[in-house]
This record gives C-alpha cells, structure tokens and sequence, in this order.
C-alpha cells in the first residue's frame, strides 16, 4: 500500500513537472538540478552515521556507544541549531565580511524560491538543508580528538557553541556571500577549509587541552572492533560523493568531473597508505588502507571542482603521505588525538587547500582559477591565507571555548568513570551484552 | 578421579575432541583463554603506533576421568594437539575429591 502511495507521489511528480515545462513557465527551478542536490544531501547525511561507526572501530569496547552516540546526537544538535540560527549567520546577509546577519533567523525567508546568490537552480531550502549536513558531520569530526574521556553534557555545550561561533563564522568567510575569503578568491570547492581545517585544527586545540586518555603511552589501548571502521570508512567513501560532486549544486559537467576526481583520489590515497604501511612497518594494514581512504577523500575536498583526474592522483597520494607522516609525528609528540582528528582532518584539509593552489585548472571549471602549475603562483598564497586565517581563528576559539566551558560544565569524567567506560556511566548502557 | 587440564592451540580443538571421544569421554568442558608460556606474543600495529601483545589466545579443555582412564586421555590429547612447534600447550593432572551428577544425585566414578 504505502508502496503504491510513493509510486504515485512520483507519477505525481513527474507530471506536475511536466506540466510546468509544457506551459513554458520560467520557473528558475530545475527539476534535475534539485533531485540531485537533495540526493547528495541525503548522502552527506549518512557520512555521520559512517563517520560514527569509523571512529565506534577504534575505541575500546567500553566506549563504543559514547563514541558512536557523539557524532550520532549531532544529526539531532546541529540540524536544530542550524534551522534556528546557524544557517543564518553562515549564509545570511553579509556584515562586513565576516559574518552573516539574523535576518533570516528561523530560517526566515528560506522558501522554496532559488537564491541565485547561492545556487540559481535550486529551491532555497534544498541549499540549506544540504549545507545543514555539513554544519553536522563538521563537530562530529572533532570528537575522535577527546574520545573515551569527555562528559556528555560538556560535549554538548561545547559543540552548540562551536558549531554558532566556529563553524557559522568560517563557513560566512568562505562561502557566504560578502564572505572575505570569498571575495579574496580562496578556492575551496567542498569545503577542505570551512570542514576539515577548522575540525581539524579544533580538535588539536581540544586533544592539547583535555588531556590524555588513563594509561595513554602504557597500557594497550587497541581498537576493539576493525570491521566497524573499514565499513565506516566505506559509508563515507559513498557519501563523500554527495559532498564533493554535490558541492556543484547542479547535476551536469561540473559534478560529473568532481565525482571522478573524488574517487581516484580517494583510491590513490588508499594504495598510497597501503604502500607506505608495507615499506614502513613490514605489513599492509586494513586500517592504514581505510585512514588512506579518508585522508585522500579530505585532501581532494577542496580540490574536487577545480583539477582534472591526473592532477587528483597527486592530490590523493600526497594526502595519505603528509598524514602518514602527521600520525607518526603525533606518537612521539605526546598529546593524544586518540582517533587522528588533526592528523587526518587537519594535515589533510592543509595538504588539499594547498594542493588546490598547485593543482587547479580554468581547463576543468572556468570558473575556477588556475593554480601554480598552471601559470598562476599566487594562487597557492591566496589558498595558505585561507588556511592561515582559518587555522588560527579556529584554535583561539576553540581554546578560549574550552577554557570557558570546561569549569562550568566539566569536559572530563572521573578518573573512575573513564575506567568503568563511557557507555556505563554517561549513557548507562553498554555496547555488548552476553546472551 | 583425576582432572585434566589441557591449554591447547585454538586450532587443535577438533583434533582432540575427535580423540578424546575415541577413549570413551563422554563429556567436556572447553573455555577460551588468553596466555603465554614459551611461545611469547606477537607484535601489533594500528596506524603507527606499535603493541607488543604478549598474551595469545588458546583454548582450555577439562575432563573429569577415572583413575584408571589418565594415560588414555592424555595420550588422546597430545595426538590431537601435538605439532612439534613452541606453542602446542600443556596438560595438568590433578586429584578430584569427589563428583556429584545432581539429577540423581549419584557421586564418585558413577556420577562422571
């Protein structure tokens, strides 16, 4: 029955669009255009659960459902706080380049008409609801940095002021229109700048400042369950195709080049990870294979619309190098991103703005630019200001958030409780029960 | 009455369960059990970081036999279990006091 009723919804659909067509109206909606830019909305929706279960992997049993739970809730936090003001200050009427004014508060005036500031081809709302997914994996990145020791109620706190004072802010400059970065011409197609710098870097801010995990450097912390991470990985591998390709908010040239260039990066990032486990520490391993996955998906982000499929193999390699490196660095370092927020998210959201500035073409998208390969050096400049401006206003707030937060809500349980295991005494639940 | 206590490799199970049930057994208990002896652990490495893992898997079995059955059994066990490499385990014997089937309630060798 309820089978019948989507069928004829579709029918519906199809028809009713059709019958715009034939009567010549010029609505400015494009049916094509739409249906992909919800699709890949829906796919970006699902990286989170993905990302849940990639970083659920790497824990210890008794923090699995925390760790899941913490990117998991972000679908619920950030989607209502982006509906109440987030979309409004990232996307709103521009002040001063900065930030994005309340006009639109509630979401005010997001109808069902295009913004052809941001996308001329789709409702208004279908712009929003796919930016909303970005606004909710992006914190949800940062919690492998204080995974299996932050208070749940601390998190949520901290996220909800993060998300508003962090990611709004960030996401005006680079996108919004007005936008100072914007304007500077920064290129950062799906959002290497906006996502994975301003997480990655954050996360850094938060690993410094919670502290390492008990026994960290002693005892065997081991991930308790590697299926979960590869199919984790897998499910944003997929998703990651509603990021990038649909970062072009039209179905067509542009998309179809930045699907192509999403996935040889991602594949070339895998091999790289792969070969350098194998010449490094003798064995190929799976989670080295599926952290290349993500490092190369995070490098080509920014790259994705602007650089052809040979350049993408460079872009993609180079990503799981310089995050290879990262992750080696880190274990003699001695501060504990447990899960490599910063050492995935952050070297290789730097690695592919750069990489941007090497690498982009006017050949793949005109209205791109070309970056120093390709006749034009200061590109790469404008691209490390961006990185520059980003990663150091991400940190301070994040530092000064942390600060502020930490003696009023408490980020870290109980050294007790952090024995017992998140899952026990902050969700009073347990991930694995016998029989 | 003596009891058995193999460790055994996880792989050898069948083996000795096939040989066992050849001696007569009619019954046994099998737990999985972490360990090292002389086989010492193995190295780890998850993105980077390198674990030595001293403890290996294994499996403990124990029987409760008659007196008169322990040579049988442990001759069973070591064919089931015997490769020749570090790592094949070891067998204890120890003295049982006695044994209670509690359906019937009987005790000693008829209750095993």
């Amino acid at each position: 029955m309820r089978r019948c009723c989507v069928l004829g919804v579709l029918v519906l659909t199809l028809f009713l669009s059709g019958a715009a067509e034939a009567q010549g109206a010029a609505d400015p909606v494009n049916p094509g255009d739409t249906a992909f830019v919800l699709i890949s909305a829906a796919l970006v929706m699902f990286m989170t659960p993905g990302l849940a279960l990639f970083y659920g992997g790497m824990v210890r049993s008794k923090n699995v459902m925390s760790t899941i739970m913490q990117s998991f809730i972000l679908i619920g936090v950030v989607s209502v706080q982006w509906a109440l003001w987030g979309y409004s200050l990232a996307f709103g009427p521009d002040k001063g380049g900065l930030i994005g004014g309340l006009e639109w508060i509630g979401l005010r005036g997001v109808g069902l008409d295009p913004n052809p500031d941001y996308a001329a081809t789709v409702p208004h709302q279908a712009f929003m609801i796919y930016q909303a997914m970005f606004a909710v994996i992006t914190p949800a990145l940062i919690t492998g940095a204080f995974a299996e020791r932050i208070r749940f109620g601390g998190f949520l706190l901290f996220t909800v002021c993060w998300a508003t004072l962090v990611y709004d802010v960030v996401a005006h400059w680079v996108w919004g229109t007005g936008g100072w970065l914007r304007q500077m011409g920064a290129l950062d197609f799906a959002g290497g700048t906006v996502v994975h710098i301003s997480s990655g870097v954050s996360a850094l801010a938060c690993a410094a400042l919670i502290g390492r995990r008990r026994g960290y450097g002693h005892d065997q912390i081991l991930p308790h369950n590697l299926t979960m991470t590869v199919l984790g990985a897998g499910i944003l591998w997929f998703g990651w195709f509603g990021f990038n390709a649909g970062s072009a908010l039209s179905s067509g040239r542009l998309a179809t080049s930045a699907f192509v260039a999403t996935n040889t990066a991602a594949a070339a990032a895998a091999l790289a990870w792969m070969i350098l486990d194998w010449l490094h520490k003798g064995k190929p391993t799976v989670l080295g294979a599926a952290s290349g996955v993500v490092a190369g998906l995070v490098g080509i982000t920014p790259a994705a619309g602007f650089v052809g499929p040979m350049s993408s193999i460079a872009v993609g390699a180079g990503a799981s190098l310089v995050c290879y490196l990262a992750v080696e660095i880190k274990a003699k370092a001695g501060y504990d991103d447990s899960l490599d927020a910063f050492g995935i998210h952050g070297v290789g959201g730097t690695w592919g703005a750069l990489a941007t500035g090497l690498f982009a073409s006017k050949l793949v998208n005109e209205a791109g630019n070309n970056g120093l390969f390709f006749g034009n050096p200061s590109q790469l400049g404008v691209q490390a200001l961006g990185v520059l401006a980003t990663a150091v206003y991400s940190f301070v707030v994040t530092f000064i958030l942390f600060k502020i937060i930490n003696p009023i809500a408490g980020m870290r349980v109980e050294p007790e409780d952090e024995v017992t295991g998140l899952d026990l005494t902050q969700h009073g639940e347990r991930g694995y029960n016998e029989g | 009455m003596k009891k058995i206590e193999a460790f055994i490799r996880p792989t050898a199970l069948d083996a000795v369960r096939e040989a066992l049930h050849e001696t007569g057994i009619v019954g046994m208990s099998v737990s999985e059990i972490r360990g090292f002896g002389r086989q010492r652990g193995h190295r780890e490495v998850y993105r980077g970081a390198e674990y030595r893992v001293d403890f290996v898997p294994k499996l403990k079995v124990e029987v409760v036999i008659p007196d008169v059955s322990v040579e049988d059994v442990v001759g069973a066990i070591i064919r089931g279990a015997k490769t020749g490499q570090i790592g094949d385990g070891k067998i204890f014997v120890s003295p049982v006091e006695e044994a209670i089937r509690i359906r019937t309630e009987e005790t000693g060798d008829a209750a095993l």
